[in-house]
């Protein structure tokens, strides 16, 4: 159990990386609204930064990785970092400091919350979004995080695999989000009037910014600088490319033209679907799992309209049914040749645990459904979770933060 | 005196300004505007969604002329605007009651 340098940097620029996917998503969806929501969406994901950072590092940390009880929650005992500092956690990563592993973990919590405001922005008061936020992180991210990841959670205990957060980071923002989405009603004139991006050239930055990012969320996840941390690199990026290029290609089949936010969403739609099995897929298997995400992911966004909910940015079609989807395709594709360290799916002869990662959607879906839910009726009737009709028609950059993001 | 507003296609706006200053044009005032006629508007798509937008980005140009270069402005206006195709915009013509220069108080024609 010794601290390996080279490990300890890469899962530090890691850490850097994904802190970079928070502001690259607030772009990415700050783009997609209209001109007078920008400043107030790109905010709902840039403060998480702040406050789950702070929640991280008192309890948070603490109830996703500290010693378990009872398979669902790990307990205070590193409240405020306490124990967690140079030498190594070996139930987590033997070769870098526990730390270490506490701030790359913090990058997670933050833009999981982050991916949520997709669903409900451009309707939503501040101060309760990071009252529902916090709550949001304590009762559901932490105890889902130590289920899957948590040195005894039950699920981990079950055999379910989950590489760097299909389960733990998209399935549960996916689930919040279709809960928000229901909870809060649809915007003001939806069906009505168009919501059409105001900025697409901020949403391609914002989708560059996250592929650039996930290198370090999905091959940092490896938590060393070795071949797994290679695979899953790759893995990423072929699932990438070709979410891209199958979402461009029912696009332009469908409408007739291939548009430039199509290619954002469908790199996104492969990067959420890969991230649970990068680490233990080949590239191959990679390639098939971003051309499933791209086309399922277009079916899901365009059968929003006809479920009737107004999932503002599409975080349920792209990240629920993308983290849903990547769970299963990993119990599909596993394979013991690509990471020793995995199991083998169902194509290469393991059918049961297919079956345990079907569970593991299963169960990750429907709590962090119903506890989202439930928290924001709470939150809604002790607080209110919307902006008043004025404040809607005026928009969120001058209602809740008194600023304008352009001039003339 | 007559202002003379016409709304043209966007990528148009060169080849106008340069007609009119042949013919002799001091000045002018263009804005970007939008507005629909018969060529009504068009199809956006955004994620697999298709959008219908009415109203299409126009230019239009403002010009102040003495009553009798009003005709000849008019027709090298169209023929500098025109592409033939649905969309080529509109010129309205409308009587001016008076123009003032602010910096020297100058009125009527001499402040055109």
């Amino acid at each position: 159990m010794h601290v390996q340098p080279a490990d300890t940097a890469f899962v530090l620029i890691s850490a850097a990386l994904v802190l970079l996917m928070t502001p690259g998503l607030a772009l990415f969806y700050g783009g997609m609204v209209r001109a007078k929501n920008v400043l107030g969406t790109i905010m709902q994901s840039f403060i998480m930064i702040s406050v789950i950072s702070l929640e991280w590092v008192y309890i948070g940390y603490s109830m996703s990785f500290g010693p378990d009880v009872g398979g669902f929650i790990g307990s205070l005992a590193m409240f405020g970092l306490k124990g967690v500092g140079a030498s190594p956690n070996p139930s987590y990563a033997s070769t870098i400091p526990q730390v270490v592993f506490m701030i790359y973990q913090c990058m997670f919590a933050v833009i999981t919350p982050a991916l949520i405001t997709g669903a409900f922005a451009e309707r939503m008061r501040f101060w309760p979004f990071m009252i529902f936020s916090l709550l949001w992180t304590i009762l559901v991210y932490n105890p889902i995080c130590h289920w899957v990841w948590g040195a005894g959670g039950w699920l981990k205990a079950m055999g379910v695999l989950d590489f760097a957060g299909g389960l733990v980071v998209h399935l549960s923002s996916g689930a919040a989000a279709l809960a928000a989405a229901i909870v809060l009603g649809k915007r003001k004139g939806y069906g009505r009037e168009t919501f059409m991006p105001h900025n697409l050239p901020l949403t391609l930055l914002g989708a560059g910014l996250l592929w650039f990012g996930w290198f370090g969320f999905n091959a940092g996840s490896a938590l060393a600088a070795n071949s797994v941390a290679g695979s899953a690199f790759v893995a990423t990026h072929l699932a990438a490319m070709s979410g891209m290029a199958m979402w461009i290609l029912v696009e332009w089949i469908h409408r007739g033209k291939p548009t430039t936010l199509g290619a954002a969403s469908g790199a996104v739609a492969g990067l959420a679907t890969v991230t649970p099995a990068a680490g233990f897929v080949g590239p191959n298997s990679a390639v098939v799992i971003g051309l499933v995400a791209g086309a399922l992911c277009y079916m899901g966004v365009a059968a929003k309209s006809r479920l009737g909910y107004d999932d503002s940015l599409d975080v349920v079609g792209i990240h629920g049914l993308g983290g849903f989807t990547g769970i299963l395709l990993l119990g599909l594709f596993a394979s013991k040749v690509v990471n020793p360290g995995g199991v083998n799916g169902l194509l290469n002869g393991n059918p049961s645990f297919f079956v345990t990662q079907l569970v593991a959607d299963v169960v990750v879906g429907v709590y962090a459904f119903v506890v989202s839910w439930i928290l924001l009726k709470v939150v809604d009737t002790l607080i209110g979770l919307r902006v008043t009709e004025e404040a809607e028609l005026e928009g969120l950059d001058l209602s809740e933060h008194g600023e304008t993001a352009y001039t003339m | 005196m007559k202002k003379i507003e016409a709304i043209v296609k966007p990528f148009k706006l060169d080849d106008v300004k340069d007609a009119l200053n042949a013919l002799g044009i001091k000045g002018m005032t263009i804005s970007e505007v939008k507005g629909y006629g018969r060529q009504r508007g068009h199809k956006e798509i955004y994620r697999g969604a298709e959008y219908k937008v009415d109203f299409l980005p126009k230019i239009k140009i403002e010009v102040v002329v003495d009553s009798s270069m009003a005709q000849q402005v008019i027709d090298t206006i169209m023929k500098a605007a025109k592409t033939g195709k649905i969309g080529d915009g509109k010129i309205f013509v409308v009587s001016l009651e008076e123009v003032i220069r602010i910096r020297t108080g100058e009125t009527g024609t001499d402040a055109i």
